[in-house]
Protein backbone atom coordinates (compact mmCIF):
# COMPACT_ATOMS: atom_id res chain seq x y z
CA UNK A 1 0.00 0.00 0.00
CA UNK A 2 1.69 3.14 -1.11
CA UNK A 3 -1.33 5.92 -0.19
CA UNK A 4 0.57 6.94 3.38
CA UNK A 5 -1.13 9.92 2.83
CA UNK A 6 -4.51 8.00 3.83
CA UNK A 7 -5.20 8.50 7.18
CA UNK A 8 -7.02 5.85 9.14
CA UNK A 9 -10.07 6.23 11.35
CA UNK A 10 -11.56 3.54 12.27
CA UNK A 11 -8.94 0.45 13.11
CA UNK A 12 -10.96 -2.99 13.83
CA UNK A 13 -8.39 -5.85 15.01
CA UNK A 14 -9.67 -8.99 15.25
CA UNK A 15 -13.04 -7.52 17.03
CA UNK A 16 -15.71 -10.72 18.24
CA UNK A 17 -18.35 -9.29 20.10
CA UNK A 18 -20.96 -11.10 22.28
CA UNK A 19 -24.02 -9.60 23.73
CA UNK A 20 -26.02 -10.89 26.43
CA UNK A 21 -29.84 -11.35 26.36
CA UNK A 22 -31.97 -11.60 29.25
CA UNK A 23 -36.03 -12.29 28.94
CA UNK A 24 -35.97 -14.96 26.57
CA UNK A 25 -37.59 -17.48 28.87
CA UNK A 26 -38.25 -20.75 26.82
CA UNK A 27 -41.01 -22.51 26.25
CA UNK A 28 -39.95 -25.77 28.66
CA UNK A 29 -38.78 -23.55 32.01
CA UNK A 30 -42.48 -21.90 32.47
CA UNK A 31 -43.07 -23.07 36.08
CA UNK A 32 -41.25 -22.56 39.35
CA UNK A 33 -40.63 -26.05 38.97
CA UNK A 34 -38.48 -26.07 36.40
CA UNK A 35 -36.71 -23.39 37.00
CA UNK A 36 -35.40 -24.98 40.11
CA UNK A 37 -34.20 -28.20 38.72
CA UNK A 38 -32.36 -26.54 36.71
CA UNK A 39 -30.80 -24.64 39.08
CA UNK A 40 -30.35 -27.93 40.70
CA UNK A 41 -28.92 -29.52 37.87
CA UNK A 42 -26.35 -26.61 37.64
CA UNK A 43 -28.36 -25.82 33.97
CA UNK A 44 -27.14 -23.16 32.38
CA UNK A 45 -29.95 -20.64 32.73
CA UNK A 46 -31.91 -20.40 28.44
CA UNK A 47 -33.03 -17.29 30.01
CA UNK A 48 -29.62 -15.39 29.51
CA UNK A 49 -28.47 -16.45 26.09
CA UNK A 50 -25.15 -14.79 24.91
CA UNK A 51 -25.23 -14.04 21.16
CA UNK A 52 -21.65 -14.02 19.56
CA UNK A 53 -22.69 -11.74 16.39
CA UNK A 54 -19.37 -10.46 15.15
CA UNK A 55 -16.49 -13.53 14.81
CA UNK A 56 -13.37 -11.53 13.96
CA UNK A 57 -13.61 -8.64 12.03
CA UNK A 58 -10.58 -6.89 10.64
CA UNK A 59 -10.82 -3.85 8.53
CA UNK A 60 -9.31 0.10 8.58
CA UNK A 61 -11.20 2.74 7.15
CA UNK A 62 -9.44 5.91 6.39
CA UNK A 63 -10.51 9.80 6.04
CA UNK A 64 -13.30 11.04 3.74
CA UNK A 65 -14.47 7.32 3.16
CA UNK A 66 -17.71 6.25 3.05
CA UNK A 67 -18.73 2.15 3.53
CA UNK A 68 -21.13 0.55 3.09
CA UNK A 69 -21.79 -2.75 5.48
CA UNK A 70 -24.38 -5.73 3.89
CA UNK A 71 -25.38 -8.79 4.49
CA UNK A 72 -28.68 -10.72 5.13
CA UNK A 73 -30.36 -9.96 8.22
CA UNK A 74 -29.19 -10.91 11.69
CA UNK A 75 -25.60 -10.46 10.13
CA UNK A 76 -24.13 -8.83 12.73
CA UNK A 77 -24.00 -5.41 10.82
CA UNK A 78 -25.54 -3.64 13.37
CA UNK A 79 -23.81 -4.82 16.08
CA UNK A 80 -20.75 -4.26 14.36
CA UNK A 81 -21.34 -0.38 14.25
CA UNK A 82 -22.47 -0.61 17.58
CA UNK A 83 -18.96 -1.65 18.57
CA UNK A 84 -17.70 0.65 16.41
CA UNK A 85 -19.56 3.62 18.50
CA UNK A 86 -18.03 1.94 21.36
CA UNK A 87 -21.76 1.22 22.65
CA UNK A 88 -20.75 -2.39 22.91
CA UNK A 89 -17.74 -3.97 24.46
CA UNK A 90 -14.89 -6.40 22.29
CA UNK A 91 -14.03 -9.35 23.99
CA UNK A 92 -10.80 -9.62 25.21
CA UNK A 93 -8.18 -10.84 22.32
CA UNK A 94 -9.33 -7.80 19.77
CA UNK A 95 -9.88 -3.89 19.44
CA UNK A 96 -11.25 -1.22 17.50
CA UNK A 97 -9.82 1.81 17.11
CA UNK A 98 -11.62 5.08 16.83
CA UNK A 99 -10.61 8.42 16.00
CA UNK A 100 -12.57 11.12 18.07
CA UNK A 101 -16.06 9.83 19.28
CA UNK A 102 -17.58 7.23 16.43
CA UNK A 103 -21.51 8.48 17.05
CA UNK A 104 -24.39 5.89 15.66
CA UNK A 105 -27.74 7.33 14.45
CA UNK A 106 -29.99 4.66 13.51
CA UNK A 107 -34.14 3.91 13.73
CA UNK A 108 -33.47 2.05 17.04
CA UNK A 109 -31.70 4.82 18.59
CA UNK A 110 -34.62 5.86 21.34
CA UNK A 111 -35.77 9.05 22.01
CA UNK A 112 -38.04 9.65 24.44
CA UNK A 113 -41.75 9.31 22.63
CA UNK A 114 -43.88 11.22 25.32
CA UNK A 115 -41.89 14.13 24.37
CA UNK A 116 -42.54 16.52 21.43
CA UNK A 117 -40.28 16.48 18.93
CA UNK A 118 -38.80 19.72 19.74
CA UNK A 119 -37.94 18.75 23.18
CA UNK A 120 -36.14 15.65 21.99
CA UNK A 121 -33.79 17.75 19.42
CA UNK A 122 -33.15 19.33 22.80
CA UNK A 123 -32.44 15.81 24.71
CA UNK A 124 -30.64 14.31 21.58
CA UNK A 125 -28.63 17.33 20.86
CA UNK A 126 -27.71 17.53 24.70
CA UNK A 127 -27.02 14.00 24.72
CA UNK A 128 -24.26 14.43 22.13
CA UNK A 129 -22.52 16.68 24.13
CA UNK A 130 -23.54 20.22 22.59
CA UNK A 131 -23.68 23.00 24.83
CA UNK A 132 -27.36 25.02 25.48
CA UNK A 133 -25.98 27.81 23.58
CA UNK A 134 -25.32 25.96 20.42
CA UNK A 135 -28.78 23.75 20.80
CA UNK A 136 -30.75 26.96 21.02
CA UNK A 137 -28.90 27.89 17.84
CA UNK A 138 -29.35 24.81 16.20
CA UNK A 139 -33.14 23.74 17.04
CA UNK A 140 -34.85 25.28 14.52
CA UNK A 141 -32.62 24.12 11.65
CA UNK A 142 -32.47 20.60 12.47
CA UNK A 143 -36.34 21.04 12.61
CA UNK A 144 -36.48 22.45 9.46
CA UNK A 145 -34.42 19.93 7.77
CA UNK A 146 -36.33 16.79 8.93
CA UNK A 147 -39.43 18.37 6.95
CA UNK A 148 -41.47 17.29 10.00
CA UNK A 149 -43.16 20.82 9.85
CA UNK A 150 -43.78 20.39 6.17
CA UNK A 151 -47.49 19.20 7.07
CA UNK A 152 -48.26 21.43 9.78
CA UNK A 153 -46.44 21.90 13.12
CA UNK A 154 -45.59 18.40 14.50
CA UNK A 155 -42.69 19.30 15.99
CA UNK A 156 -44.67 20.50 19.57
CA UNK A 157 -46.63 17.19 19.14
CA UNK A 158 -45.29 14.14 20.77
CA UNK A 159 -42.91 11.66 19.26
CA UNK A 160 -45.61 8.88 19.44
CA UNK A 161 -47.70 10.39 16.96
CA UNK A 162 -45.37 10.81 14.33
CA UNK A 163 -45.21 7.83 11.35
CA UNK A 164 -42.38 5.95 11.42
CA UNK A 165 -40.85 8.03 8.70
CA UNK A 166 -41.12 11.00 10.59
CA UNK A 167 -39.53 9.57 13.64
CA UNK A 168 -36.33 8.18 11.63
CA UNK A 169 -36.13 11.79 9.83
CA UNK A 170 -35.99 13.58 12.56
CA UNK A 171 -33.33 11.50 14.64
CA UNK A 172 -31.35 11.65 11.18
CA UNK A 173 -31.48 15.38 11.35
CA UNK A 174 -30.33 15.79 14.49
CA UNK A 175 -27.52 13.23 14.36
CA UNK A 176 -26.44 14.84 10.87
CA UNK A 177 -26.53 18.45 13.29
CA UNK A 178 -23.10 17.40 14.54
CA UNK A 179 -19.37 17.13 12.49
CA UNK A 180 -18.61 14.00 13.23
CA UNK A 181 -15.23 12.26 12.94
CA UNK A 182 -16.96 8.68 12.25
CA UNK A 183 -20.64 8.38 11.78
CA UNK A 184 -22.55 5.14 11.90
CA UNK A 185 -25.84 5.24 10.06
CA UNK A 186 -27.84 2.55 10.62
CA UNK A 187 -30.74 2.09 8.01
CA UNK A 188 -31.90 5.81 8.64
CA UNK A 189 -31.57 6.73 5.12
CA UNK A 190 -34.18 3.77 3.72
CA UNK A 191 -37.60 5.35 6.19
CA UNK A 192 -37.92 8.49 4.92
CA UNK A 193 -39.32 9.05 1.57
CA UNK A 194 -37.86 9.65 -1.98
CA UNK A 195 -37.68 14.05 -1.61
CA UNK A 196 -35.80 13.52 2.21
CA UNK A 197 -33.80 10.49 0.94
CA UNK A 198 -32.22 13.05 -1.44
CA UNK A 199 -31.71 15.70 0.83
CA UNK A 200 -30.20 13.30 3.48
CA UNK A 201 -27.83 11.54 0.61
CA UNK A 202 -26.60 14.93 0.34
CA UNK A 203 -26.11 15.93 4.05
CA UNK A 204 -23.89 12.27 3.79
CA UNK A 205 -21.78 13.67 1.45
CA UNK A 206 -20.88 17.00 3.16
CA UNK A 207 -20.12 14.86 6.27
CA UNK A 208 -17.75 13.77 4.35
CA UNK A 209 -16.70 16.65 2.54
CA UNK A 210 -15.69 17.72 6.14
CA UNK A 211 -13.02 14.71 6.20
CA UNK A 212 -15.27 12.51 8.41
CA UNK A 213 -16.00 9.08 7.59
CA UNK A 214 -19.10 7.57 7.22
CA UNK A 215 -20.60 3.85 7.83
CA UNK A 216 -23.85 3.05 6.31
CA UNK A 217 -25.93 -0.29 6.63
CA UNK A 218 -28.93 -0.65 4.66
CA UNK A 219 -30.92 -3.02 2.40
CA UNK A 220 -31.80 -0.69 0.23
CA UNK A 221 -28.51 -1.46 -2.65
CA UNK A 222 -29.68 2.20 -4.55
CA UNK A 223 -28.53 3.98 -1.26
CA UNK A 224 -25.24 1.95 -0.90
CA UNK A 225 -24.13 2.36 -4.36
CA UNK A 226 -24.83 5.86 -4.54
CA UNK A 227 -23.26 7.11 -1.33
CA UNK A 228 -20.58 4.61 -1.03
CA UNK A 229 -17.68 3.52 -2.99
CA UNK A 230 -16.61 0.72 -0.87
CA UNK A 231 -18.38 -1.90 0.59
CA UNK A 232 -18.26 -4.53 3.57
CA UNK A 233 -20.21 -7.83 3.68
CA UNK A 234 -20.87 -9.34 6.45
CA UNK A 235 -22.00 -12.53 6.83
CA UNK A 236 -22.61 -14.93 10.37
CA UNK A 237 -20.70 -12.12 11.89
CA UNK A 238 -17.50 -12.87 9.53
CA UNK A 239 -16.24 -10.66 6.72
CA UNK A 240 -17.25 -12.31 3.36
CA UNK A 241 -15.78 -9.43 1.10
CA UNK A 242 -14.41 -5.91 1.89
CA UNK A 243 -13.46 -4.02 -1.43
CA UNK A 244 -15.49 -1.54 -4.07
CA UNK A 245 -18.76 -1.29 -3.87
CA UNK A 246 -19.40 -2.54 -7.25
CA UNK A 247 -17.93 -6.06 -6.85
CA UNK A 248 -19.00 -6.88 -3.16
CA UNK A 249 -22.43 -5.88 -4.42
CA UNK A 250 -22.43 -8.67 -7.06
CA UNK A 251 -20.27 -11.10 -5.05
CA UNK A 252 -23.46 -10.77 -2.61
CA UNK A 253 -25.80 -11.01 -4.92
CA UNK A 254 -24.92 -14.38 -6.25
CA UNK A 255 -24.93 -15.44 -2.67
CA UNK A 256 -28.88 -14.41 -2.16
CA UNK A 257 -29.67 -15.46 -5.07
CA UNK A 258 -28.28 -18.68 -4.57
CA UNK B 1 -4.18 -3.80 -5.29
CA UNK B 2 -6.45 -6.37 -5.35
CA UNK B 3 -9.55 -4.96 -3.26
CA UNK B 4 -11.83 -8.09 -3.31
CA UNK B 5 -11.36 -9.86 -0.28
CA UNK B 6 -9.76 -8.78 2.84
CA UNK B 7 -9.51 -12.15 5.08
CA UNK B 8 -5.54 -12.74 4.74
CA UNK B 9 -4.20 -10.96 7.88
CA UNK B 10 -3.70 -7.43 7.41
CA UNK B 11 0.36 -7.19 6.96
CA UNK B 12 2.62 -4.22 7.19
CA UNK B 13 2.28 -2.16 10.92
CA UNK B 14 0.24 -4.12 13.48
CA UNK B 15 -3.31 -2.07 13.86
CA UNK B 16 -1.75 -1.04 17.42
CA UNK B 17 1.22 0.57 16.39
CA UNK B 18 -1.08 2.12 13.56
CA UNK B 19 -4.13 3.39 15.55
CA UNK B 20 -1.77 4.87 18.10
CA UNK B 21 0.36 6.72 15.07
CA UNK B 22 -3.07 8.31 13.95
CA UNK B 23 -4.51 8.86 17.36
CA UNK B 24 -6.88 6.92 17.90
CA UNK B 25 -8.51 5.44 20.85
CA UNK B 26 -9.82 1.75 21.62
CA UNK B 27 -13.52 2.12 21.63
CA UNK B 28 -14.97 1.68 24.57
CA UNK B 29 -12.09 2.48 26.96
CA UNK B 30 -12.63 3.38 30.84
CA UNK B 31 -11.83 6.99 31.58
CA UNK B 32 -9.95 7.36 34.76
CA UNK B 33 -12.42 8.60 37.65
CA UNK B 34 -11.19 12.18 37.27
CA UNK B 35 -12.31 12.39 33.44
CA UNK B 36 -15.18 10.66 34.00
CA UNK B 37 -16.15 13.46 36.75
CA UNK B 38 -14.92 15.85 34.01
CA UNK B 39 -17.34 14.40 31.49
CA UNK B 40 -19.96 14.28 34.04
CA UNK B 41 -19.87 17.88 34.50
CA UNK B 42 -19.75 18.58 30.95
CA UNK B 43 -23.03 16.93 30.62
CA UNK B 44 -24.73 18.78 33.47
CA UNK B 45 -26.95 20.31 31.34
CA UNK B 46 -28.26 16.75 29.47
CA UNK B 47 -28.93 15.27 33.15
CA UNK B 48 -30.38 18.30 34.01
CA UNK B 49 -32.59 18.06 30.93
CA UNK B 50 -33.38 14.39 30.96
CA UNK B 51 -34.80 14.62 34.76
CA UNK B 52 -36.98 17.72 33.54
CA UNK B 53 -38.26 15.30 30.30
CA UNK B 54 -38.78 12.50 32.70
CA UNK B 55 -41.13 14.89 34.43
CA UNK B 56 -42.72 15.86 32.07
CA UNK B 57 -43.32 12.54 30.14
CA UNK B 58 -44.53 10.85 33.37
CA UNK B 59 -47.34 13.71 34.22
CA UNK B 60 -47.68 14.73 30.74
CA UNK B 61 -50.92 12.55 29.55
CA UNK B 62 -52.51 13.46 33.05
CA UNK B 63 -55.45 16.03 33.03
CA UNK B 64 -53.61 18.07 36.00
CA UNK B 65 -49.84 17.78 34.77
CA UNK B 66 -47.43 19.15 37.47
CA UNK B 67 -49.98 19.50 39.98
CA UNK B 68 -49.79 16.01 40.79
CA UNK B 69 -45.91 16.92 42.18
CA UNK B 70 -48.20 18.30 44.68
CA UNK B 71 -50.88 16.41 45.27
CA UNK B 72 -49.36 12.98 45.26
CA UNK B 73 -47.53 13.95 49.21
CA UNK B 74 -50.96 15.58 50.22
CA UNK B 75 -53.29 12.52 49.28
CA UNK B 76 -49.89 10.38 51.19
CA UNK B 77 -50.51 12.72 53.99
CA UNK B 78 -54.27 12.53 54.05
CA UNK B 79 -54.20 8.66 53.96
CA UNK B 80 -52.18 8.31 56.82
CA UNK B 81 -54.21 11.24 58.67
CA UNK B 82 -57.27 9.12 58.09
CA UNK B 83 -55.94 5.80 59.38
CA UNK B 84 -53.94 7.23 61.80
CA UNK B 85 -55.39 10.41 63.30
CA UNK B 86 -58.76 9.29 62.91
CA UNK B 87 -59.92 5.80 62.48
CA UNK B 88 -57.01 4.29 65.41
CA UNK B 89 -55.94 7.82 67.38
CA UNK B 90 -52.65 6.66 67.37
CA UNK B 91 -50.41 8.99 70.01
CA UNK B 92 -47.18 6.57 71.01
CA UNK B 93 -46.95 9.34 73.29
CA UNK B 94 -45.78 11.70 71.17
CA UNK B 95 -47.68 15.77 70.93
CA UNK B 96 -47.91 15.35 67.24
CA UNK B 97 -47.94 12.01 65.99
CA UNK B 98 -49.52 13.36 62.46
CA UNK B 99 -46.31 15.46 61.72
CA UNK B 100 -43.92 12.69 63.19
CA UNK B 101 -45.14 10.30 60.50
CA UNK B 102 -45.47 12.25 57.93
CA UNK B 103 -41.91 13.74 58.04
CA UNK B 104 -41.15 9.68 58.62
CA UNK B 105 -43.21 8.61 54.88
CA UNK B 106 -42.06 11.20 53.16
CA UNK B 107 -38.21 10.95 54.16
CA UNK B 108 -38.15 7.87 53.76
CA UNK B 109 -39.82 7.88 50.36
CA UNK B 110 -37.52 10.18 49.14
CA UNK B 111 -34.77 7.01 49.31
CA UNK B 112 -37.42 4.18 48.33
CA UNK B 113 -38.56 5.87 45.28
CA UNK B 114 -34.88 6.43 44.23
CA UNK B 115 -34.02 3.12 44.88
CA UNK B 116 -36.84 1.05 43.31
CA UNK B 117 -36.53 3.53 40.15
CA UNK B 118 -32.80 3.77 40.35
CA UNK B 119 -32.36 -0.11 39.82
CA UNK B 120 -34.03 0.16 36.39
CA UNK B 121 -31.84 3.42 35.24
CA UNK B 122 -29.17 1.32 33.05
CA UNK B 123 -31.28 -2.02 32.07
CA UNK B 124 -34.47 0.21 31.61
CA UNK B 125 -32.61 3.15 29.16
CA UNK B 126 -31.10 0.15 27.39
CA UNK B 127 -31.88 1.90 24.07
CA UNK B 128 -30.56 5.49 24.94
CA UNK B 129 -27.51 3.62 26.04
CA UNK B 130 -26.96 1.71 22.68
CA UNK B 131 -27.83 4.67 20.87
CA UNK B 132 -25.94 7.79 22.34
CA UNK B 133 -22.91 8.22 24.18
CA UNK B 134 -23.04 10.23 27.36
CA UNK B 135 -21.50 9.15 30.60
CA UNK B 136 -23.75 6.57 31.97
CA UNK B 137 -23.70 7.94 35.49
CA UNK B 138 -26.30 10.42 33.86
CA UNK B 139 -29.06 8.13 34.39
CA UNK B 140 -28.86 7.67 38.12
CA UNK B 141 -27.76 11.35 39.05
CA UNK B 142 -31.29 12.34 36.61
CA UNK B 143 -33.62 9.56 38.81
CA UNK B 144 -32.58 11.30 41.86
CA UNK B 145 -32.55 14.75 40.55
CA UNK B 146 -36.31 13.93 39.87
CA UNK B 147 -37.41 12.62 43.02
CA UNK B 148 -35.58 15.61 44.31
CA UNK B 149 -38.13 18.06 42.72
CA UNK B 150 -40.81 15.86 44.08
CA UNK B 151 -39.18 16.04 47.79
CA UNK B 152 -39.41 20.13 47.54
CA UNK B 153 -42.73 19.76 46.86
CA UNK B 154 -43.42 16.83 49.28
CA UNK B 155 -41.62 19.22 52.06
CA UNK B 156 -43.46 21.97 51.29
CA UNK B 157 -46.61 20.11 51.98
CA UNK B 158 -44.67 18.71 55.34
CA UNK B 159 -43.96 22.72 56.25
CA UNK B 160 -47.57 23.18 55.87
CA UNK B 161 -48.51 20.07 57.90
CA UNK B 162 -46.10 20.86 60.74
CA UNK B 163 -47.68 24.55 60.67
CA UNK B 164 -51.19 23.51 60.70
CA UNK B 165 -50.53 21.03 64.05
CA UNK B 166 -49.08 24.08 65.99
CA UNK B 167 -45.38 23.90 65.99
CA UNK B 168 -43.82 27.37 66.00
CA UNK B 169 -41.58 28.36 63.35
CA UNK B 170 -38.10 28.92 64.47
CA UNK B 171 -34.37 28.85 62.90
CA UNK B 172 -33.94 25.56 63.64
CA UNK B 173 -36.17 24.73 60.39
CA UNK B 174 -33.44 25.69 58.17
CA UNK B 175 -31.57 22.93 59.02
CA UNK B 176 -34.03 20.77 56.86
CA UNK B 177 -31.94 22.16 54.01
CA UNK B 178 -28.30 20.95 54.76
CA UNK B 179 -29.79 17.72 55.79
CA UNK B 180 -32.29 17.16 52.54
CA UNK B 181 -29.24 17.95 50.85
CA UNK B 182 -26.89 15.47 52.87
CA UNK B 183 -29.65 12.51 52.42
CA UNK B 184 -29.61 13.84 48.28
CA UNK B 185 -26.16 12.58 48.17
CA UNK B 186 -26.88 9.40 49.64
CA UNK B 187 -29.82 8.54 47.66
CA UNK B 188 -27.59 9.37 44.38
CA UNK B 189 -24.93 6.91 45.66
CA UNK B 190 -27.60 4.37 46.12
CA UNK B 191 -28.78 4.94 43.02
CA UNK B 192 -25.66 4.23 41.12
CA UNK B 193 -25.19 1.21 43.21
CA UNK B 194 -28.35 -0.60 42.72
CA UNK B 195 -28.04 0.81 39.05
CA UNK B 196 -25.00 -1.26 38.47
CA UNK B 197 -26.49 -4.23 40.57
CA UNK B 198 -29.35 -4.02 38.57
CA UNK B 199 -28.00 -4.57 35.14
CA UNK B 200 -25.80 -7.58 36.31
CA UNK B 201 -28.61 -9.04 38.41
CA UNK B 202 -32.05 -8.09 36.86
CA UNK B 203 -33.74 -10.41 39.61
CA UNK B 204 -33.17 -7.74 42.47
CA UNK B 205 -35.74 -5.74 40.93
CA UNK B 206 -38.06 -8.60 42.18
CA UNK B 207 -36.22 -8.26 45.90
CA UNK B 208 -36.24 -4.55 46.16
CA UNK B 209 -39.94 -4.36 47.46
CA UNK B 210 -39.06 -6.62 50.14
CA UNK B 211 -35.57 -4.95 51.08
CA UNK B 212 -37.04 -1.85 51.45
CA UNK B 213 -40.22 -3.27 53.87
CA UNK B 214 -37.24 -4.32 56.26
CA UNK B 215 -35.67 -1.21 55.78
CA UNK B 216 -38.96 0.44 56.59
CA UNK B 217 -39.43 -1.25 59.53
CA UNK B 218 -36.33 -0.64 60.96
CA UNK B 219 -36.20 3.36 60.18
CA UNK B 220 -39.14 4.62 63.16
CA UNK B 221 -41.42 5.71 60.20
CA UNK B 222 -44.70 4.45 61.54
CA UNK B 223 -43.63 4.44 65.42
CA UNK B 224 -41.58 6.36 67.49
CA UNK B 225 -37.69 5.64 67.84
CA UNK B 226 -38.10 5.24 71.71
CA UNK B 227 -39.78 1.87 70.59
CA UNK B 228 -36.63 0.87 69.61
CA UNK B 229 -34.66 2.02 72.97
CA UNK B 230 -37.42 0.00 74.89
CA UNK B 231 -37.29 -3.14 73.29
CA UNK B 232 -33.35 -3.73 71.48
CA UNK B 233 -29.99 -3.97 73.56
CA UNK B 234 -26.62 -4.47 71.98
CA UNK B 235 -25.61 -5.24 68.41
CA UNK B 236 -29.34 -5.16 67.46
CA UNK B 237 -29.92 -1.35 68.53
CA UNK B 238 -26.37 -0.06 67.35
CA UNK B 239 -27.56 -1.44 63.32
CA UNK B 240 -30.85 0.26 63.71
CA UNK B 241 -29.48 3.66 65.00
CA UNK B 242 -26.83 3.38 62.56
CA UNK B 243 -29.20 3.32 59.64
CA UNK B 244 -28.81 5.97 57.46
CA UNK B 245 -32.93 6.35 56.67
CA UNK B 246 -33.31 6.60 60.44
CA UNK B 247 -30.58 9.54 60.87
CA UNK B 248 -31.70 11.38 57.58
CA UNK B 249 -35.69 10.96 59.58
CA UNK B 250 -34.32 12.11 63.14
CA UNK B 251 -32.62 15.56 61.75
CA UNK B 252 -35.55 16.55 59.96
CA UNK B 253 -38.35 15.79 62.89
CA UNK B 254 -35.81 17.39 64.87
CA UNK B 255 -35.56 20.56 62.93
CA UNK B 256 -39.04 21.24 62.23
CA UNK B 257 -40.79 19.54 65.58
CA UNK B 258 -40.41 20.50 69.43
CA UNK B 259 -40.17 18.02 71.85
CA UNK B 260 -39.06 15.29 69.79
CA UNK B 261 -36.98 12.30 71.53
CA UNK B 262 -34.32 11.86 69.04
CA UNK B 263 -32.33 7.78 69.06
CA UNK B 264 -29.00 10.27 69.93
CA UNK B 265 -27.44 13.72 70.23
CA UNK B 266 -27.87 15.88 67.38
CA UNK B 267 -24.25 16.23 67.04
CA UNK B 268 -24.00 12.53 66.63
CA UNK B 269 -26.85 12.52 64.20
CA UNK B 270 -25.29 15.03 62.04
CA UNK B 271 -21.91 13.33 61.97
CA UNK B 272 -23.60 10.00 61.13
CA UNK B 273 -25.35 11.62 58.36
CA UNK B 274 -22.56 13.45 56.72
CA UNK B 275 -20.67 9.88 56.64
CA UNK B 276 -23.38 7.90 55.33
CA UNK B 277 -23.45 10.77 52.70
CA UNK B 278 -19.75 10.60 51.81
CA UNK B 279 -19.52 6.92 51.98
CA UNK B 280 -22.43 5.85 49.99
CA UNK B 281 -22.22 8.93 47.54
CA UNK B 282 -18.40 8.16 46.92
CA UNK B 283 -18.70 4.15 47.04
CA UNK B 284 -21.79 4.71 44.59
CA UNK B 285 -19.94 6.26 42.43
CA UNK B 286 -16.82 4.50 42.07
CA UNK B 287 -18.80 1.04 42.09
CA UNK B 288 -20.88 2.73 38.56
CA UNK B 289 -17.52 4.51 37.10
CA UNK B 290 -16.32 0.72 36.97
CA UNK B 291 -18.63 -0.70 35.04
CA UNK B 292 -18.91 2.46 32.59
CA UNK B 293 -18.31 0.73 29.67
CA UNK B 294 -20.43 -3.08 29.89
CA UNK B 295 -23.57 -1.21 30.63
CA UNK B 296 -24.57 -1.66 26.20
CA UNK B 297 -24.36 -5.31 26.63
CA UNK B 298 -27.37 -5.89 28.54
Amino acid sequence: MADTERVPTVIADNAHIVYRIHGSIGPHQSSPLSSFKRILTRQKSTAVREVHAVKGASFVAYKGEAIGLIGTNGSGKSTLLRAIAGLLPVERGGAIYAAGQPSLLGVNAALMNDLSGERNVTLGCLAMGMTPDEVKEKVDDIIEFSGINERGDFSSLPMRTYSSGMGARLRFAIAAAKKHDVLLIDEALATGDAKFRKRSEQRVRDLREEAGTVFLVSHSEQSIRDTCERSIWLEGGVIKADGPTGDVMKEYETFVKK
Amino acid sequence: MAQTTVVEPYSGPTPKEQARKYGLSTAGRLPSLSEYTAQLWAYRHFIWEFASAKVSAALGNTRLGMIWQVLTPLFNAGVYYVIFGVLLNTKHGTDNFIAYLCAGVFIFGYTQTVVQTGVQAVSGNLGLIRALHFPRASLPISITLVEARNMIASMGVLIAIVLFTGEPINWEWLLIVPALLLQTIFNAGAAMLVSRLGAKVPDLRQLIPFIMRVWLYGSAVLYPVTKYTEHLHGWKLAVIEANPILVYIELIRHALMENVELAGSPTLLWIEAAVWALVMGIGGYAYFWRGEKGYGRG
